[in-house]
């Protein structure tokens, strides 16, 4: 019988699970020092949750995996979670509304249909939240905290790219389309298709004299969007206010002293996204992203609370790490035959060396030992009982007893 | 019929594409021996090509048999390719083009309501809205690109125009023209696409295969325009206009208006069926008094009236009842124990209870192979299956969920299960190897070469009726009032 894996779906292997604890450890040690707190959403949940915001394009609602519950004669669907960010406004808005700010951190799986299979449909990511904060210093606290896990994980030239989503949005308005054709642009534009945008304003001097820097050129500091400012004087409220927002964001990463490039054109997907929003790239190939969302909860419940967060994408990441780990660290414990006198004695000792916090392997099939730090033999012939291999040093050595063994390897 | 090289297979359309299908492979010299309104036969040679020959399916069923491969080309409606495509993108699907001829429309529609034509502000409106439609996979597509904020699809098998406003709020359905949703009470609020016969063909085989000869003859016949891929609904149903409604038939359209309050106030609704079961059904409630108008003639009147001031009936299919019942949309329903069963399998939690068998429609769900085929029992054909003569086993059925348990519950596998609507006897033994399907007699499963080789049940027509309907004071009495005067019938 022929036994394969769903099309698009993926083993972690021992060596991708190593990768995959380092960068979760990296993040929720950083997650933790920053007091966010860790909380975990189920797999299913209702697909209107994830409709009623009306803030995901159709593009990417129709890549979700959506099906009926064994209950679900009602015709109310149910999604394998296609976001991590909704289904935690959703818990903070079930459980945790007592509270007035929230920092929350999760490890979750989301998923969505590629087509071609190639590419994996169960993506892992590390994401944080941060619920009701002010709104500057909660921007800045998301992007220090994605840039310190980024830092911690030893990558190295990560380049941190800035949009704001409330400003492309601002954009679409100034050009006066009916409902529906706005929406058809904006939906055009969070899928990535920018040209629609230059397209549409070709014919509108006033706003191509500062479309075409934003779209196009690539700032690096408040400065950039300074000029901008200057060339759009004629712009509506709502644009300047947006642009302003970023400026204000822009000036204190400048202050901070942290690089960055204006793309507004790089983002997308942003679809909630209503301020400043941000992605890493390593060679192109991104890391994660976030940004600031405050019209999601207000949506969800009514409730006018400011939010932001963002995602770090595991696979990604993981092809930065080191595949192996330099340092062998492991004792394998093997005996002469495998009496039960040998076993026990094989047993005792592997106890003991886990004891005193070594990693021990208890095996009577010959194994390769540079694999291990150390091998030891055990025999029942005295005084000679344990020999002990330094397979690090190439060096061996036998002797009698327990401790003796202990004394060598450390414990 | 297993895939041989320079053999070539098309799957035609049955039903209302047949006419002029046929007209159109007549003047393509492309003719099939058999194939017109008056034969029953499904597998048919051409009278040109020796090399060419062809099945008869439901429309329905073209796209997904040409996409899996076991047909090389294939005509059939667009609706039926769009279906399939907006749910599996990734098929091995390629519409070729229109062949310029069809007939009908997919509409969008609603029943009337203040505030319309303006499709913004009415589609905006915070409803949860319920939406029927036979195609289930554009209903879905259709919510999300209008960004509707809550809705519930309820599939079905026909008969959409019946649900709103009581039971739905807007049916996807097929339809003629314009007139003809009106005339149903409905407004068309939006057409998605024009029903045109397209020529269709399996993405390997055309890169693969020479088939120009076939090609060849069909091509003058083929539309000059642009296949769907390159218009619709790739672009997203946003760039589809709203239809705009004459002001002079808003006040025929307000009459369902009307018609759903009337509907709210009956403490009782009941579902009758269409089909082969509306003859025995008309015949067991005019035995024991129930006169119900409109509802025994030949032409279907889907809300006809009894005789009880408070029962409220609707006509449509019985594959559609135990579902509906489940949802509250109707207390009973006079349907089919085999679909009763269909839905529980798939929704074990369900509402819906089997209160009376009423002893007509008997058939028995049976599983059925070849005759050919060197098994006698389903235990014979899973030994076949482990020996590998299937790779894998493919199962052809109407009734998905009691197939999926009968595969389950016999450790069966693996198998591909094919859903089928009608005429599921003529999937094997090329199509499929296992049949799931009902048989009154087994004449027509012995006429197509096919043993029975198991019995999973007997199924009757029966009254179901939904649990908490039964534990509701105000309905119980009544409930027992309609199922004691029909057990009376059956004494």
């Amino acid at each position: 019988m022929e036994n394969t894996k769903c099309k698009g779906m993926r083993d972690l292997l021992p060596s991708d699970m190593r990768r995959f604890r380092l960068i979760e450890e990296a993040f929720r040690t950083s997650c933790l020092k920053y007091n966010y707190q860790e909380v975990r959403t189920p797999t299913l949940e209702y697909l209107h949750l994830f409709t009623a915001t009306g803030t995901l394009t159709p593009s990417m609602l129709g890549k979700i995996y959506s099906f009926l519950d064994w209950d679900g004669w009602s015709g109310e669907r149910v999604v394998l979670r296609p976001d991590g960010t909704i289904p935690v406004v959703r818990l903070c808005i079930d459980s945790l509304s007592e509270h007035e700010t929230a920092r929350l951190f999760y490890v979750t799986n989301i998923f969505a249909f590629e087509e071609t299979g190639k590419k994996n449909r169960e993506r892992w990511q590390c994401g944080a939240e941060f619920l009701g904060g002010t709104k500057l210093a909660a921007d800045a606290e998301i992007i220090s905290l994605a840039r310190e896990v980024v830092r911690k994980l030893g990558l190295g030239d990560i380049r941190l790219q800035l949009s704001h989503a409330g400003l492309v949005k601002a954009l679409v308005k100034e050009l006066k389309l009916s409902p529906s054709e706005e929406a058809k642009v904006l939906s055009r534009v969070l899928d990535g298709d920018w040209q629609v945008l230059e397209e549409a304003t070709s014919a509108n001097a006033e706003l191509g004299k500062f479309l075409y820097p934003l779209l196009n050129l690539k700032g690096k500091s408040g400065g950039f969007l300074q000029n901008v400012k200057a060339l759009s004087l004629q712009a509506s409220p709502s644009f300047k206010a947006s642009l302003e927002d970023f400026i204000t964001i822009t000036t204190l990463l400048d202050s901070l002293k942290c690089n960055y490039e204006i793309d507004m054109s790089a983002i997308r997907s942003f679809e909630y996204y209503t301020g400043v929003c941000f992605q890493l790239l390593d060679n192109g190939e991104k890391l994660g992203g976030g940004g600031r969302y405050d019209d999601l909860i207000p949506l969800m419940s009514n409730k006018n609370i400011p939010a932001c967060g963002f995602a770090l994408y595991v696979d990604p990441i993981a092809k930065l790490l080191p595949w192996e780990d330099k340092e062998k660290f492991g004792i394998l414990i093997t005996g002469t035959q495998p009496s039960p006198e040998i076993v026990k004695a094989c047993f005792t000792l592997a106890q003991s060396l886990r004891d005193a916090k070594h990693v021990a392997e208890v095996d009577f099939i010959t194994r390769d030992p540079s694999d291990y730090r150390w091998v030891i033999s055990v025999s029942e012939e005295e005084p000679t009982r344990f020999t002990v291999t330094d397979c690090k040093q190439k060096q061996q050595q036998t002797v009698a007893s327990l401790t003796e063994v202990l004394s060598i390897v450390g414990g | 019929m297993k895939y041989q090289p320079g053999y070539i297979k098309v799957a035609l359309p049955k039903g209302r594409s047949l006419s002029a299908t046929a007209n159109l492979l007549n003047e393509a010299a492309l003719e099939f021996d058999g194939y017109s309104h008056k034969t029953r036969q499904y597998r048919l040679q051409s009278v040109r090509f020796p090399y060419l020959s062809a099945k008869v399916f439901q429309d329905k069923d073209i796209p997904v048999q040409v996409a899996i491969g076991n047909y090389d080309l294939g005509i059939c409606g667009l609706d039926w390719i769009e279906e399939l495509q907006v749910r599996y993108p990734a098929s091995a699907l390629v519409t070729i083009s229109s062949l310029n001829c069809g007939e009908g429309s997919i509409y969008l529609a609603a029943a009337y309501h203040a505030g319309m034509p303006g499709l913004d502000k009415f589609l905006a409106q915070p409803n949860n809205w319920r939406i029927v439609s036979e195609y289930p996979n554009l209903a879905q597509a259709l919510a999300l690109s209008l960004r509707l904020k809550r809705f519930k699809i309820f599939p079905v098998w026909g008969a959409a125009e019946a649900y709103p406003p009581e039971n739905a709020d807007l049916a996807i359905l097929w339809a003629r023209n314009e007139n003809e949703i009106e005339a149903h009470g409905l407004v068309p609020v939006m057409k998605l696409l024009s029903v045109d016969a397209f020529l269709i063909a399996n993405r390997e085989r055309l890169e693969n295969e020479n088939l120009s000869q076939i090609l060849s003859c069909l091509s003058p016949r083929l539309a000059s325009r642009p296949s769907p891929d390159k218009e619709w609904p790739r672009e997203g149903f946003l760039s589809l206009k709203p239809l705009t409604l004459a002001q002079s038939k808003l006040s025929t359209l307000r009459k369902p208006i009307a018609a759903l309050s009337q509907w709210q106030e009956k403490a009782i609704k009941l579902a009758l069926p269409d089909g082969h079961q509306k003859t025995p059904t008309s015949q067991l409630l005019e035995q024991v008094g129930f006169n119900i108008q409109e509802y025994s003639g030949k032409t279907v009147n889907r809300r006809p009236s009894p005789n009880l001031d408070w029962l409220g009936i609707k006509v449509i299919r019985p594959q559609d009842m135990p579902l509906q019942v489940a949802n509250g949309n109707f207390d009973l329903a006079i349907t089919g124990k085999d679909w009763l069963l269909e839905h529980l399998y798939r929704f074990p939690l369900s509402p819906v209870r089997e209160l009376l068998e009423l002893g007509f429609g008997k058939v028995k769900i049976v599983a059925a192979v070849s005759r050919d085929l060197p098994a006698d029992s389903i235990n014979e054909l899973k030994l076949l299956a482990q020996g590998g003569r299937f790779a894998p086993l493919r199962v052809a059925s109407e009734y998905v969920n009691i197939a999926d348990k009968y595969l389950r519950d016999n450790h069966i596998g693996p198998c591909k299960l094919v859903p089928t609507w009608g005429a599921s006897e003529a999937f094997l033994p090329e199509d499929a190897d296992l049949l799931i399907d009902n048989a009154q007699t087994g004449k027509t499963l012995a006429e197509h070469n096919l043993k029975i080789i198991d019995v999973l049940l007997t199924s009757t027509a029966c009254l179901i009726g939904n649990k908490d309907s039964l534990d509701s004071c105000d309905k119980r009495e009544r409930i027992e009032f309609i199922t004691q005067t029909l057990q009376r019938g059956l004494s």
